[in-house]
């Protein structure tokens, strides 16, 4: 009996904190909530709309089992980003992409215009490489247009690049769909190089396959 | 339970916490973040002042329940305030700021296993009102910012020519790249370490020739 009565007070404590603190953060989860998505939401709009130069609408799709792009806004598996001009017309696909850096796996987002069968532009999501080295993938000017202009051409049945895209060693660039590497981040940007060549090959296909799916996706948002 | 506070006392109680009994430079607490967020002067203003919430609200309610928890469970109880206060703060930074949550990463939840936090708890607010409490915490929380600016200020400032993100050296300024890596907290903390001990020899020397005479 004497140990009941000793034992309650430690169940009340730890119990009637638990309780108190399990609402306090729910209260402040469901406040916090909106704000948060809201925040990541024009994170993404703005990578987005900065890897595909004069885009002002997007629309989210994943890839369906069957192999066409399904219309998803939740987030989890691999996401491509549709951007619609001002007028609604198709512009390209901003393609989310990871792939092991030096430090950790580095997250990036590039954009694909079908039409020019290019990359115009790239960006890096999240990385942790080393800095004033490794993040130079980041800051480099000269690294960074290596993506703004990236021959990603497709052979005639659209399955695999005619020229794969190849990392060479810094001022070495000769072709389109080669790039540039950096000194003193040779192993970032061989990474960054080698995740878009994965994602390109994998992705580039698919979107060739549905265009048109893509393409109407901004005309009925305007009607 | 509020026991009568002379106003010396509780200016004493706050100010201990910023220079004599300093969590980073005099009791060495909490280094982890200390050394792994000080690479800009904005990550420490923003991890001071995250510590310092944490330590203010467990402080305050450490204190207010210091009767009704048993001694049995305290370090439990204690674990789950400041578990929950951290989780609060972590949630408030992501709605403010998105890159802040980012640079921060995972030592804004780090911040319950900051021994300074539970040391106070323990230490201090369980056995004092909540007054006291209070004043004790914003001391230690406002001392733990300070020490954390001042290795952030001076690793942005040669680590990358800046304070709060705003260029202070000319152009030709090459940065110090070893000051934002880890390697560049451990020197700045050796640094300001042995410039407060020296300070501090200094003045005690001062003290006891004074006393002598």
């Amino acid at each position: 009996m004497t140990e009941s009565t000793s034992a309650f007070p430690m169940y009340r404590a730890l119990v009637g904190i638990g309780v108190g603190c399990g609402l306090l953060i729910a209260l402040v989860y469901m406040g916090t909530l909106p704000h948060i998505e809201r925040q990541r939401a024009a994170a993404l709009e703005q990578a987005v709309f900065a890897v595909l130069p004069g885009s002002a609408s997007r629309q989210t799709f994943t890839l369906g089992e069957t192999g066409g792009l399904l219309m998803d806004s939740a987030s989890g598996g691999s996401r491509v980003h549709a951007g619609y001009d001002a007028a609604g017309a198709f512009v390209g696909v901003a393609i989310e992409a990871e792939g092991m850096g030096y430090a950790d796996t580095i997250e990036i987002l590039y954009g694909y215009v079908p039409a020019d069968e290019r990359i115009v532009g790239l960006r890096v999501l999240a990385s942790k490489e080393t800095p004033g080295l490794g993040d130079k993938i980041e800051t480099d000017e000269r690294y960074r247009a290596n993506f703004t202009a990236l021959d990603v051409r497709l052979d005639a049945a659209g399955e695999v690049l005619v020229n794969p895209i190849a990392v060479v060693k810094p001022g070495a660039k000769t072709e389109a769909w080669e790039i540039d590497g950096i000194t003193g981040a040779t192993i970032s940007a061989q990474a960054v190089g080698n995740t878009v060549a994965a994602s390109a090959a994998r992705w580039l296909p698919v979107i060739r396959r549905n265009l048109e799916t893509l393409a109407a996706e901004g005309q009925h948002d305007e009607s | 339970m509020t026991s009568p506070e002379a106003p010396p006392s509780s200016t004493n109680e706050f100010i201990k916490g910023l220079w004599r009994e300093n969590p980073v430079f005099v009791q060495v607490l909490g280094m982890c973040p200390v050394l792994a967020v000080s690479n800009t002067a904005m990550n420490a203003l923003a991890m001071g002042l995250a510590t310092a919430f944490v330590l203010l609200m467990s402080n305050v309610l450490v204190s207010l329940l210091r009767d009704f928890i048993p001694r049995q469970v305290r370090i439990a109880s204690y674990i789950l305030i400041i578990a929950t206060f951290v989780t609060l703060v972590d949630y408030a930074i992501e709605a403010i700021s998105l890159d802040l949550h980012k640079a921060l990463g995972a030592f804004i939840s780090l911040i319950v296993a900051n021994c300074l936090i539970l040391g106070r708890a323990e230490a201090f607010a369980s056995k004092h009102g909540v007054g006291t409490a209070a004043l004790d915490a914003l001391g230690m929380g406002a001392g733990f910012t300070l020490a954390l600016l001042c290795l952030g200020g001076v690793r942005e400032l040669l680590g990358a020519g800046s304070l709060f993100g705003f260029a202070v050296f000319p152009g030709g300024f090459e940065p110090w790249i070893v000051m934002i890596l880890p390697s560049g907290g451990f020197f700045t903390l050796a640094f300001w370490l042995i410039a407060i001990r020296i300070f501090e020899r200094r003045r005690e020397r001062r003290q006891t020739a004074e006393a002598l005479q």
